[in-house]
């Protein structure tokens, strides 16, 4: 079913979409009916860069178990990231 | 029935007067046949939803489906504008129902219209078929797997809103051919039922289908959960329906 849930979070960051290199401002994860992956439903996320139009979009389409390993190497990545790296952000 | 037909891209004023991209197509000969609203889906406005255009239009009726993402993402490819979409939080409901008024009335003042004119929609569509045969006057609607129609989504940040609209069933304007599958989560064939004594209740004409071993989007080609043989039978009733009732 189209489940709408969706979640709608503000980033800050640069992805290469379909008309290049973008900076990007928004991302929507849901976990609904893909495009493309051969189910019928998948973790989806768009990363969004509404200023730019919908071409401006990075768009994947993941198994649950995927997005699950994805989310926690990016934590882990992080998580193992020397402390001062972040000192430009001021985190 | 295999007839040549017509199709193109168009435009027509929808709500507000904005101007709404739509893809039309018609029978190649003249006559005066119903005509059909076909509701694309929350995939957004695809090749699978052109194709079910044309196969109205070989069937002799004029069929029309509007881009409802036209105002967000003019040009866009149906996924990337379905992504802006769900992200802005969907189509609101009063705009959808005055986009389907402008796309209705551009049926029946068709050169080929007889007047009579149906909805049907699939997934969200569904739904939007149901809220089209409650808010305008109709011919026919069928809602093919349509979610949130007897229960609403939960009022939490994030979620697309969709209420409930057994409250509005007292105006359906006419038959409704329902077409659900027996695996499918939302509807479930409990939803299904209570969809079914609301309009008993109401004194509604409805004819009802839940497929075994089918589940949501069963009818849907372009998807693994495709059903052939609940496919086929689904749209045999469809033309059925359309014939008794558009005619």
């Amino acid at each position: 079913m189209c489940t709408y849930e969706t979640q709608r979070i503000n980033i800050e960051g640069s992805a290469k979409t379909r008309i290049g290199w973008s900076p990007v401002t928004d991302a929507s994860i849901y976990f609904d009916h893909p495009v493309h992956f051969g189910h019928g439903h998948a973790l989806l996320v768009d990363i969004l860069s509404p200023e730019n139009g919908p071409a401006a979009r990075v768009a994947f389409e993941l198994h649950p178990e995927s997005a699950r390993r994805l989310a926690e190497a990016i934590l882990s990545t992080l998580e193992n990231t020397p402390r001062e790296l972040f000192a430009e952000y001021e985190l | 029935m295999t007839e040549d037909l017509l199709a193109d891209t168009i435009t027509f004023e929808g709500a507000n007067g904005d101007l709404l991209e739509a893809y039309f197509a018609e029978p190649l000969k003249p006559e005066s046949v119903g005509g059909v609203l076909v509701i694309h889906h929350l995939p957004g406005y695809d090749e699978a939803t052109k194709e079910i255009v044309r196969r109205f239009a070989a069937n002799g009726y004029l069929a029309i489906c509007p881009n409802l993402y036209s105002r967000e993402a003019p040009g866009a490819s149906a996924d990337d504008a379905s992504a802006t979409v769900r992200a802005l939080g969907g189509v609101p409901d009063d705009r959808f129902v005055e986009d389907a008024r402008q796309a209705l009335n551009f049926l029946t003042t068709h050169k080929s219209s007889n007047g009579k004119v149906a909805c049907i929609g699939f997934c969200s569509g569904g739904r939007q078929s149901v809220l089209a045969a409650c808010s305008l006057q109709l011919d026919a609607a069928v809602d093919c797997y349509g979610g949130f129609v007897v229960s609403s989504t939960p009022d939490e940040p994030g979620r697309v809103q969709r209420m409930s609209l057994l409250s509005r069933l007292t105006n359906l304007s006419c038959p409704l051919l329902g077409l659900f599958g027996a695996d499918d989560k939302r509807p479930s064939p409990d939803e299904t039922e209570i969809l079914k004594t609301a309009l008993e209740e109401h004194n509604k004409e409805f004819e009802f289908h839940t497929y075994e071993g089918a589940g949501h989007a069963f009818l849907a080609t372009d998807r693994p959960s495709y059903r052939p043989e609940a496919a086929n039978d689904a749209w045999t009733r469809i033309m059925i329906f359309f014939s008794r009732l558009l005619s």
